[in-house]
């Protein structure tokens, strides 16, 4: 397996997940929250009329603070935002968290692809996208437009994700610099420049 | 940083200079989208193409216009906020003699018919004007027509229990093939009504002003023109509701409200 040296500091950890993803980020997130400098924001597909309880699910688990932003807040660094249910979630070029309740995309609302591609373009070359297990073909695009910004792509490897199709559709487009296990995407996120202060 | 910026510049500008619409102090992230979708349906490569489609031809923009104002909301959605709406505020409400209520950004209407519900069942409807306001002349037709797709009434019928109802929601549509109508006496007060909060003033005195998930589209600015709008229309008093994600914790506005239900972003006016 290549491994994925960035030419630029990492900016931001950009995730997304669908069907098993709670399980996955169950071992991806403790890995991270430990000396976390960087935003990392996670996108996962969520039932509509109900609140998330991801953010209770994962604050116990992790040692930065785990949160749902708010309109306009700061993309702060050092902090796992979570996605709230029934919205898109976009990063602005200021580098402040928006909102949009625009149609939903490849039938989600939040939408990986929505994310990942506002932080292409607010974030350039300074972007890693994390695409893990689901059904669904969201987040291949996404992460096509942070390579085409010279960011860097990690896939979970379909053969080790409880849903293969949302991995394998980034491995298709996005061209990722590195395809493999979870803990694996754990090893190059710290090993990135930029990762801690 | 994104290389399409100076493009959707140019265009907020002939949009606004040609055609008065003034998408300006929008949130770029959002709009960036938007233009790509309107790019991909309309035939176009890029947004210097739509531009110079749009300059000359109304209805060219006309089109583009039903992309840049593209909101998909439900009936009751958030139901803990009309929730809040009947516990914390319908009994103030009832102290009025008569009532007027500002649904600002209305889009497609089921704000407005979620209300108008709410209203008939809790005895109030009869002596309350709705003012429903928006910038999209199609989105306001919709609004007034109350037809809906049959595929989502099942979630208007959860929310719609969620958030308190009495009666079941099938008695206030009738199903028409593939569609709902909604009840024409509950729009029998309501004004649909062409309304900028960029551009525009305030209107008329009102004791309730629901602005749900439009400000998000909004810069900082903006979003202070427009909340200072709705203070101003707002009675001594009076109520304001936001969006899950909205709040007035950034504003300068902020001291002139009180946190009533702050959970479900109820706000009532010093």
């Amino acid at each position: 397996m290549l491994t994925a040296k960035r030419t630029t500091p990492l900016e931001i950890v950009v995730i997304g997940a669908s069907t098993g993803a709670v399980e996955a980020l169950h071992v991806l997130l403790p890995l991270l929250a430990h000396g976390l400098a960087v935003p990392v924001v996670v996108v996962v597909h969520l039932p509509a009329n109900h609140r998330s309880l991801l953010p209770e699910i994962f604050a116990p688990l992790c040692q930065s603070p785990v949160r749902e932003p708010l309109d306009k807040e700061p993309v702060t660094g050092g902090v796992i935002w979570f996605a709230p249910a029934d919205y898109h979630l976009l990063i602005e070029s200021e580098r402040s968290f928006a909102f949009s309740v625009d149609a939903p995309v490849k039938y989600s609302r939040p939408a990986v692809d929505v994310l990942f591609e506002s932080a292409a373009h607010a974030y350039g070359a300074g972007v890693t996208g994390v695409v893990l297990t689901g059904a669904s073909e969201d987040g291949a695009d996404g992460a096509a437009t942070i390579r085409t910004h010279g960011g860097c792509v990690y896939v979970q490897d379909p053969e080790q994700a409880e849903a293969k199709l949302m991995p394998m559709a980034a491995v298709r487009l996005a061209a990722p610099q590195y395809i493999g296990s979870i803990t694996g995407i754990a090893e190059q996120l710290r090993a990135s420049t930029g990762w801690s202060t | 940083m994104d290389e399409l910026a100076p493009e959707i510049e140019q265009i907020l500008e002939v949009i606004y200079r040609r055609y008065h619409y003034d998408f300006r102090a929008y949130s770029r992230s959002s709009l960036a989208r938007r233009f790509d979708a309107a790019c991909a349906s309309l035939g176009c490569a890029n947004v210097r193409e739509l531009q110079l489609k749009l300059e000359d031809d109304a209805q060219f923009f006309a089109r583009l216009l039903q992309f840049l104002t593209v909101q998909v909301s439900e009936l009751f959605r958030d139901p803990g906020f009309f929730l809040a709406l009947r516990t914390h505020i319908v009994p103030v409400l009832r102290t009025y003699p008569s009532l007027k209520i500002w649904i600002a950004g209305c889009s497609t209407g089921e704000e407005v018919y979620s209300f108008a519900i709410l209203l008939r069942e809790e005895g109030l409807l009869d002596r309350t004007m709705l003012y429903a306001t928006d910038i999209n002349p199609e989105s306001l037709r919709r609004a007034e027509a109350g037809v809906y797709s049959i595929d989502r009434v099942q979630s208007f019928s959860e929310n719609y229990r969620a958030a308190g109802g009495k009666a079941s929601l099938a008695s206030y549509y009738s199903a028409r093939y593939e569609s709902v109508v909604f009840d024409r006496s509950l729009r029998k007060n309501a004004v649909f009504a062409d309304h900028s909060l960029a551009t525009d003033s305030v209107f008329a005195e009102v004791q309730v002003v629901s602005c749900r998930n439009v400000l998000i589209y909004f810069n900082n600015a903006l979003q202070e023109h427009a909340l200072g709008l709705m203070k101003d229309a707002l009675c001594r008093r009076g109520f304001l509701g936001l969006g899950a994600r909205e709040t007035l914790q950034f504003s300068t506005h902020a001291s002139a409200f009180n946190e009533l239900v702050s959970q479900e972003r109820w706000y009532q006016r010093c």
